[in-house]
């Protein structure tokens, strides 16, 4: 019943990212979770708080371990933070759509991610570079609002260090220290090599950069069919019940994250939804 | 320099005439790391086409230092103060690593725009492509999209 009602976990490891961001590392108390694939998210259960849908982004490839990367930025989210190693949580999943990654295979493999859009994508980074020769191309662009609030630091420190990824990261501010890219994560998309005619973009980040990166990725050559995109709403009962995150006939929670961009399109121009 | 301009994406569109015209302007520049190639308040001359390296857009805010706005790189454009008046640089261009660029008489080619209407209306196209862009890269910065998670802001939860 894991669907509806939480199963207890336990915080198996803990890590700071960032000053307000923590991947935490959990282990099911008794019995675990099914599977999850890229993409795909859970409802984690800070125990007399609330709930909040997480990714995962753990590294599928070689474990299963639930891996969630959280930011602090509200109740819920600041006590599952505060959580320390060996204190209970509660989760349940896996819900949603996952990233395409068979469908890319054979093809370029664009990740553009914005913020914590990271973390929804380090799985299918992982999974790429786990099955590296049934891929094309491994283009990575990050976005961020500082080299402070970067993700992964060690992690893009590693893949920029191979020959077969092609990791570009920008920053929105920066201080002279900084010897890499201020800008835009959009800059990056006409820098990056790739064939827009066999490629496949799976995009993360908040909705106004999704929309200007696919009008990047568009203008280089890509359609609309081969970027994926994983959107964000308010979700509460992560089964398309509750209707918190509907966006017109989609049920985020159900229907999504991760939907095919010409999909979607046409619904993120609507002032309302 | 006409061939090396001709590489450089942005004069692509050029006429060969006005290409040569530009070319003749211009000149190749080696900058070391952390030398600068424009001064904030400094009259605005040149402009640059970056060919290899990076360049730090950089203005000075008190209490925080030297504050990086955007950083250039191979092929793109820099310096367009010598376009308008009162053709002052506006913020600082440092090298962060060794750069290649090519440097042009700003202050020439628009003597001789005014002589040759033709040139300074493609030049302005092109800059003026260059400038939009820019704008609406400044703008995207200026929403700040990192600030916080947007799976939380619904409800701050």
């Amino acid at each position: 019943m894991s669907a509806t009602v939480p199963l207890s976990h336990r915080v198996a490891g803990k890590r700071q990212e960032t000053h307000d961001t923590w991947t935490l590392t959990l282990e099911p108390a008794d019995e675990g979770l099914p599977t999850f694939a890229p993409g795909q998210f859970a409802m984690l259960y800070s125990f007399g708080t609330g709930e909040v849908p997480i990714s995962i982004s753990s590294n599928l490839a070689e474990d299963a371990a639930l891996r969630h990367t959280v930011r602090a930025v509200g109740a819920v989210t600041e006590a599952i933070c505060s959580l320390e190693e060996g204190e209970a949580i509660g989760a349940r999943g896996p819900f949603g759509s996952a990233w395409p990654v068979l469908e890319a295979e054979g093809r370029d493999v664009i990740v553009v991610a914005g913020g914590i859009g990271l973390a929804p994508l380090r799985p299918v980074i992982y999974h790429v570079l786990a099955h590296r020769e049934r891929y094309g191309r491994l283009v990575v662009a990050y976005g961020g609002r500082a080299p402070s609030e970067l993700l992964y630091v060690d992690e893009l420190a590693e893949w920029r260090g191979r020959f077969d990824v092609d990791l570009d990261v920008a920053v929105d501010t920066a201080g002279p220290d900084w010897r890499g890219r201020v800008g835009v994560v959009t800059t990056l998309i006409p820098r990056a090599e790739f064939d827009p005619g066999n490629a496949v973009a799976f995009v993360c980040g908040p909705e106004v950069m999704i929309r200007f990166v696919a009008a990047e990725l568009t203008a280089a050559g890509m359609t609309s069919d081969s970027i994926h995109v994983s959107l964000e709403r308010s979700m509460k009962c992560a089964v398309g019940h509750c209707g918190h995150c509907q966006l017109r006939e989609l049920f985020i929670c159900k229907d999504g994250p991760v939907f095919r961009y010409a999909r979607v399109e046409p619904l993120m121009r609507v002032r309302a939804l | 320099m006409d061939e090396l301009l001709g590489q450089v994406p942005v004069f692509g569109e050029l006429s060969a005439e006005h290409r040569a015209t530009i070319s003749g302007c211009g000149r190749n520049q080696v900058f070391q790391p952390d030398a600068y190639l424009m001064r904030e308040g400094d009259p605005a001359e040149l402009f640059y086409v970056i060919r290899e390296g990076t360049v730090a857009l950089e203005t000075f805010v008190p209490q925080r230092g030297a504050v990086t706005l955007q950083t250039l790189h191979g092929g793109d454009l820099l310096g367009w103060s010598w376009l308008f008046p009162p053709y002052r640089t506006a913020f600082d261009g440092r090298a962060l690593d060794t750069v290649h660029a090519l440097q042009f008489d700003g202050t020439c080619l628009r003597g001789k725009s005014d002589s040759d209407p033709s040139l300074g209306y493609d030049l302005l196209k092109l800059f003026a492509a260059v400038i939009i862009q820019r704008l609406q890269h400044t703008r995207l910065q200026l929403l700040d999209l990192y600030a916080e998670s947007p799976a939380a802001t619904p409800g701050r939860t």
